[in-house]
C-alpha cells in the first residue's frame, strides 16, 4: 500500500490540507496502539506495523515539497525512505558565483574572513535564499500543476522537471546552510533543519 | 484490565498518581504521612538501603554514600557526566559503557538506583489501593535519547514494574491540562525541571494532542542553578573566611542545600539570608533576587535557543501559539517566567502545580491505555535524527527528527566481500553530520547469512521507533525470507543479561525485613536530633536555667539509651520526648540568631553608607 492508498487518495498532487489531518485523526482513533492494548501480541504487532505506516504517510504527503518528493519515488519504483531522493545539483547560471563562494567557504574554515568578504558572503546569501524560495514556489505551483493535469503520456516529463527542480532546491539548502554556519548564524555543526 | 498508574521520575523529586474512576479526574497519591513528592535521593549509607527524606537526611552525614540526581546520569558513558563529576559526592568509576557508581566496595547502576525510586512509588501505590501495582507509565524529558528511555525502562524492570507506556514530560502535562483547561489550539509546553528541560510545541483539536516539534537539553535545570549560587558563595567564603571548602564533601553539601533553599525562597523574597553553621566558623551571607538572576541569567537564556529551533521544526513564529504552559518546579524562577514571557509574548499558563503536573498527565496517559478514556490520543515525536554510520563517518538519516511515533524505516544491506557472513552497523542518534558527533545507540551484527558473491545478498533491516521512542530492529534476508540473527551491543546501556540479574537482586533485596528498613530509618531519624541536640547545647546552653538544662541532659540520655536498642515504638518516643524537651531552647536560640542577623545586616547597611 502506497502513501496516497493509505488515505484514499488517487496520485495526485492537489491534496486539502484540512481534510488530509483530519483523516489522519480519524484514522489515528482507529488504529493507534494505545487503544489496542489488550490485543494478542501479533494483533498488537500489526497495529504497531499499520499505525508507523500512517504516520509515514502523513508525514510524506502533508507537506507540498515532500509530497512531491515521495511521488518522484513512487513513480521511479524506489525504495520507500526518506532522506536523499536527489543528487544536489548546482543550476548552471550559478556555477560560476558558485566558485567564488566555495572559495570563500574554505577561507572561512582555515582562518576566518574579514568584514568586507562576510558582507559578501551575506548578500550572496540572501540572493541564494531568494533562489531556494523561487524553486519552491515553482515547485509548488506551475510544476505541481503539471503533474496533475499531465496525460499519462505526459508524465514523464513532468517528473523530469521534478528531478531537476528538487536537484537546484537541494543544492541551494546545503549551501544556505553552510553560508549560515561560517558566519556563525546558526548553533556549532548543527546541521539546520532541511524541511521537506 | 489491571491498574497501572503514572509515575514521574523525576531529578529532584519523584511522584505517583492516577486517575480517579469517580471524578475521572488525575490524583496525586500521598505517603502515610501525607508528602506527596518522594525526594529521588537513595542512600546506601549504614546495613540497609534509605530512599527519599530518610535518604536526604544523608545528604550531609554521608555524602559519599548517598546518591542523588542520578537522573542526570541515566543512559550515560562516563566521558559524558566527566565534567561534572567534581561537583558529586558519590564515586563514578572510571570505565567503558555505562555509569557505575561506587560505593565502598559495590558498583551500581544508575538504573538500579532509579528502581529503589520507584519501588518505594510502586509500594506507596499499593497501600494507598490495598493491591498489586505491577504495570506504569513513567514519564522521561522529551529530549531523552533511546539509551536514556531504555534505561528508565530498565529501572522500571529491576523495580518490578512493567512500563507499559514511557511519556515524554511535556507532552504529559500537556494531557493534564488538556483534560481540565485547554481544549483546542496551539501550545508550547516549557519544562524546566531539576536537571533536565524540554520544550515541546503541540497542536490540539478533538482530544488529539499532536506533537509538531520538540527540543530540550537533557543536562540543564534547577540544579545548575543551585551549583552556580554554591560556586559564588565559595568564592565568597574564600575572601571572608580564608578557606576553600571545595574538597570538604560534608561542606559542598551542606552549601548546596543552603543554595537551593535560597534559590527557592527568593522567589517570592526579594533578598533572603543564608546562615550555615560549619565546625570552624559560621557562615552568614545575604543574597538578593537582583544577585541570584544575574548568576543564573546565562543558563536561562540558554533555554530560549531549543525554543527557537523547536518553532523553526514546528514552522511557527511566537505570535502563532495560543498558550504557554510552564511545567517544572525551576519555572517558579521569576526570571524564567519573564523569559519566557518575552520570548513567547503571552502570559503564560502555571494554575497546575509546576511539581505535580507530569505525574497527573502520566496518569491520564496510563488511563488512556486502560481504556478508561476513549476521546483523548496524544501523538508524540521522536526528538532526534536516528541514522547510520556510513562509509567515512557520515550518518544517513533514516528518520528525521520530529517524525510522529511510531514510525519506521527500511534500509537494504548487503555484503561487500565474496563469502562474507556478517555485517556490521552503527546505529546513531543526532543533528550532526559525522557519526562521531552524535550519540553512539547500539552496534548491530547481522550475521547467519549464506556464503554469496559480494553483493548478492540483500538483508532488509527495519528500524521501528515504537511509542515510547524506543528504537527496535528487525532484519530478513530477503532471499530466503529467513530472519537474520542480529546481536546488539548497546554502547550505553544494560544488556538482558545485567537487568536480569539485576532483577533477581533486586528481589533478594525485597525479601530482606521490612522491620530492619524501619528500624534502621527511626534510628537515622534519632541521630539526626542527637547531633542537633549536642551542637544546640554547645552553642545555647548559657541561654537557659539548671533546671531545663537537666531535662534536656535526661532526655538525651535516654534517647541514646532507646537509640541503641532495636525497639522501634521506644526509639520514637524517646525522639519526640527529645523534641518536646528542647522546644524552649530552639525558641531562644531562634530569636538570637535572628537578632545577630539583624545586627549584621544593619552593620552591612552603615558600611555600605
Amino acid at each position: 500500500m502506497d502513501h496516497f492508498e493509505v488515505f484514499g487518495l488517487p496520485r495526485r498532487l492537489a491534496v486539502d490540507g484540512a481534510e488530509l489531518q483530519r483523516k489522519f485523526y480519524e484514522l489515528s482513533r482507529l488504529g493507534h496502539p494505545d487503544f489496542h492494548q489488550s490485543a494478542s501480541p501479533e494483533r498488537q504487532a500489526e497495529i504497531l506495523e499499520a499505525s508507523a505506516r500512517l504516520n509515514a504517510a502523513y508525514r510524506a504527503l502533508r507537506d507540498p515539497i515532500a509530497r512531491i518528493e515521495y511521488l518522484v519515488r513512487l513513480e521511479e519504483g524506489r525504495e520507500t525512505r526518506e532522506g536523499a531522493t536527489v543528487k544536489p545539483k548546482a543550476p548552471p547560471e550559478l556555477l560560476e558565483e558558485m566558485f567564488e563562494i566555495q572559495e570563500a567557504l574554505q577561507e572561512a574554515k582555515s582562518g576566518g574572513l574579514d568584514a568586507a568578504a562576510r558582507e559578501t558572503l551575506g548578500a550572496q546569501r540572501e540572493r541564494l535564499q531568494a533562489r531556494y524560495e523561487h524553486e519552491e514556489s515553482r515547485l509548488r505551483g506551475p510544476l505541481t500543476e503539471a503533474w496533475d493535469a499531465a496525460a499519462p503520456a505526459g508524465r514523464a516529463a513532468a517528473l523530469t522537471a521534478f528531478k531537476e527542480s528538487l536537484a537546484t532546491r537541494a543544492y541551494l539548502r546545503t549551501v544556505v546552510d553552510d553560508i549560515d554556519e561560517a558566519l556563525g548564524s546558526s548553533r556549532e555543526g548543527y546541521v539546520a533543519h532541511r524541511r521537506h | 484490565m489491571s491498574r497501572i498508574v503514572g509515575i514521574d521520575l523525576g531529578t529532584t523529586n519523584s511522584l505517583v498518581a492516577y486517575v480517579d474512576e469517580k471524578t475521572g479526574l488525575p490524583r496525586v497519591i500521598p505517603d502515610r504521612d501525607g508528602q506527596v513528592l518522594l525526594p529521588s535521593i537513595v542512600s546506601f549509607a549504614g546495613e540497609g538501603v534509605l530512599v527519599g527524606a530518610a535518604a536526604k537526611r544523608q545528604l550531609v552525614r554521608r555524602p559519599e554514600a548517598t546518591v542523588y540526581s542520578v537522573k542526570r546520569l541515566m543512559g550515560r558513558g562516563y566521558d559524558d557526566v566527566k565534567d561534572e563529576l567534581p561537583y558529586l559526592p558519590f564515586a563514578v568509576a572510571p570505565a567503558e559503557g555505562i555509569v557505575k557508581i561506587q560505593i565502598g566496595s559495590r558498583e551500581i547502576t544508575p538504573p538500579e538506583v532509579s528502581a529503589i525510586v520507584l519501588k518505594s512509588l510502586k509500594e506507596r501505590a499499593e497501600a494507598h489501593f490495598g493491591e498489586p501495582i505491577e504495570k506504569a507509565v513513567v514519564t522521561v524529558p522529551a529530549y531523552f535519547n533511546d539509551s536514556q528511555r531504555q534505561a528508565t525502562k530498565d529501572a522500571g524492570r529491576i523495580a518490578g514494574l512493567d512500563v507499559v507506556r514511557i511519556v515524554n514530560e511535556p507532552t504529559a502535562a500537556s494531557l493534564a491540562y488538556g483534560l481540565q483547561r485547554i481544549r483546542e489550539g496551539l501550545i508550547a509546553v516549557y519544562d524546566l525541571g531539576g536537571g533536565t528541560f524540554d520544550i515541546s510545541i503541540l497542536k490540539v483539536k478533538d482530544g488529539i494532542f499532536e506533537v509538531l516539534a520538540t527540543n530540550g537539553n537533557t543536562h540543564l535545570g534547577g540544579d545548575d542553578f543551585d551549583r552556580a549560587i554554591v560556586l559564588w558563595l565559595l568564592e565568597d567564603i574564600r575572601a571572608r573566611h580564608q578557606v576553600d571548602l571545595t574538597d570538604d564533601a560534608e561542606a559542598m553539601q551542606e552549601l548546596r542545600l543552603a543554595a537551593e533553599a535560597a534559590k527557592i525562597r527568593l522567589s517570592a523574597d526579594e533578598r533572603t539570608s543564608l546562615t550555615i553553621p560549619f565546625d570552624r566558623f559560621t557562615y552568614r551571607r545575604d543574597i538578593t533576587r537582583a544577585e541570584l538572576e544575574q548568576l543564573i541569567d546565562k543558563l536561562v537564556a540558554s533555554t530560549l535557543t531549543p525554543c527557537r529551533m523547536a518553532l523553526a521544526d514546528a514552522g511557527l513564529a511566537p505570535s502563532d501559539l495560543d498558550e504557554v504552559v510552564l511545567v517544572g518546579g525551576s519555572t517558579r524562577v521569576p526570571l524564567v517566567r519573564r523569559r519566557v514571557q518575552e520570548l513567547f509574548g503571552k502570559t503564560p499558563h502555571s494554575q497546575l502545580n509546576p511539581d505535580e503536573v507530569v505525574a497527573l498527565g502520566a496518569a491520564v496517559q496510563a488511563h488512556i491505555l486502560a481504556g478508561g478514556i476513549t476521546d483523548m490520543l496524544l501523538l508524540d515525536v521522536t526528538p532526534l535524527s536516528l541514522g547510520i554510520e556510513t562509509l567515512g563517518g557520515i550518518v544517513s538519516v533514516l528518520i528525521p527528527r520530529n517524525t510522529t511515533i511510531p514510525t519506521n524505516a527500511r534500509e537494504m544491506f548487503t555484503t561487500s566481500v565474496d563469502g562474507q557472513r556478517v555485517v556490521d552497523m552503527h546505529v546513531v542518534q543526532g543533528e550532526r553530520e559525522l557519526a562521531k558527533d552524535c550519540r553512539s545507540l547500539a552496534r548491530f551484527e547481522l550475521s547467519g547469512i549464506d556464503p554469496m558473491p559480494a553483493g548478492m545478498p540483500k538483508i532488509e533491516v527495519v528500524f521501528l521507533i515504537d511509542a515510547n521512542g524506543i528504537l527496535n530492529v528487525t532484519a530478513t534476508e530477503q532471499r530466503s525470507g529467513k530472519a537474520a540473527a542480529i546481536e546488539v551491543k548497546p554502547t550505553y546501556g544494560l544488556s538482558e543479561a545485567d537487568v536480569e540479574r539485576m532483577v533477581e537482586d533486586s528481589f533478594t533485596y525485597a525479601e530482606a525485613d521490612v522491620e530492619a528498613r524501619l528500624l534502621i530509618e527511626t534510628r537515622n531519624e534519632a541521630d539526626t536530633v542527637i547531633t542537633h541536640v549536642e551542637r544546640a547545647l554547645t552553642q545555647g546552653r548559657r541561654l537557659i536555667g539548671e533546671e531545663e538544662q537537666r531535662t534536656i541532659d535526661a532526655a538525651l540520655a535516654a534517647l541514646k539509651d532507646a537509640r541503641g536498642r532495636t525497639d522501634r515504638d521506644r526509639i520514637r518516643e524517646a525522639t519526640t520526648a527529645m523534641n518536646q524537651a528542647t522546644e524552649h531552647l530552639a525558641e531562644l536560640m531562634m530569636d538570637a540568631a535572628l537578632k545577630g542577623a539583624l545586627a549584621s545586616r544593619r552593620a552591612d547597611e552603615i558600611m555600605e553608607r
